[in-house]
């Protein structure tokens, strides 16, 4: 596929959750407080996107203590590189937008 | 502590319905502890303090691990349905937030559907040619049933499914 599929919100929100390693429920409280409450991570649809994430390798799964059995998430480089690339088509559509409708906004 | 048991019967495609009512008890002052077949027992609580969610999912340990970790409570399972509540005061509780995750969760229920009707409806077949054999008729009214069912979920998916070609 030329250029880059869009990403949902919802991976978008994950993968820069994850700039930082953090477990499910971060992930969670992260999305909303960086989307000021707009956006909310259902955990049913988290955890869903998690294993989707992680057999696509964009992220990886650490244990980080055996015996709470806590997991954290952790961005890998391919997940990093097309976080980059979303941002990159999220400032074309942004930038677009505001040269045609500029004077309104 | 007070408790009922009520029976009741939901269709599989009714799933909404169910969850509607189980709500309907929490604000009325009875949450759901424990589910059996067509049963529901009650226990009493503040009305309004819990939101009650189920679902369909084949039973997943690390699920049930990672959804307690948001704050979540496993209530039990029936079938393949599974029950979870939380405190309204601990936030919102929604299992899915967007229209992918509904789809792949109509998906799973219709898979069910088709494996059993499908089965029902071999079983039905086989029954009606074999003349020692005299309820092949009940095979065949559960899967026409059962088919039924994924037509009404069928429904459901496809109407998500427009909604989805202008938004997620």
């Amino acid at each position: 596929m030329p250029g880059n599929p869009a990403l949902t919100e919802a991976t978008y929100y994950i993968l820069l959750s994850l700039h930082k390693p953090r477990h499910g429920y971060g992930i969670m409280q992260q999305t909303e407080e960086l989307s000021g409450g707009r956006v909310r991570l259902a955990a049913g649809t988290l955890y869903g996107a998690l294993n989707t994430l992680c057999d696509k390798g964009w992220i990886v799964l650490k244990t980080v203590d055996e015996d709470n059995r806590r997991k954290e998430y952790q961005l890998t480089d391919k997940g990093r590189e097309i976080l980059i690339n979303e941002v990159k088509r999220l400032k074309e559509l942004a930038r677009n937008g505001e040269m045609i409708l500029g004077e309104e906004l | 502590m007070e408790r009922k048991t009520i029976t009741k019967w939901f269709w599989v495609w009714q799933f909404e319905d169910e969850e509607k009512w189980l709500n309907e008890m929490a604000a009325s002052g009875w949450v759901l502890e424990s589910v059996g077949f067509c049963r529901y027992t009650f226990v009493r609580c503040e009305p309004g303090a819990y939101t009650v969610r189920t679902e369909m999912r084949p039973y997943d340990e690390q699920y049930v691990r990672f959804m307690e970790e948001t704050g979540a409570e496993y209530v039990g399972r029936m079938m393949m349905w599974i029950y979870f509540r939380k405190k309204t005061e601990d936030g919102v509780f929604d299992l899915y937030s967007d229209i992918d995750s509904r789809i792949s969760h109509l998906d799973r229920i219709g898979k069910v559907l088709l494996a059993i009707g499908g089965a029902n409806l071999l079983i039905g077949v086989v029954n009606s040619f074999n003349p020692g054999a005299r309820v092949g008729w009940v095979n065949l009214l559960c899967a026409t049933l059962l088919m039924y069912g994924l037509g009404r979920i069928h429904g459901k998916k496809e109407a998500l499914e427009k909604e989805r070609e202008l938004h997620e």
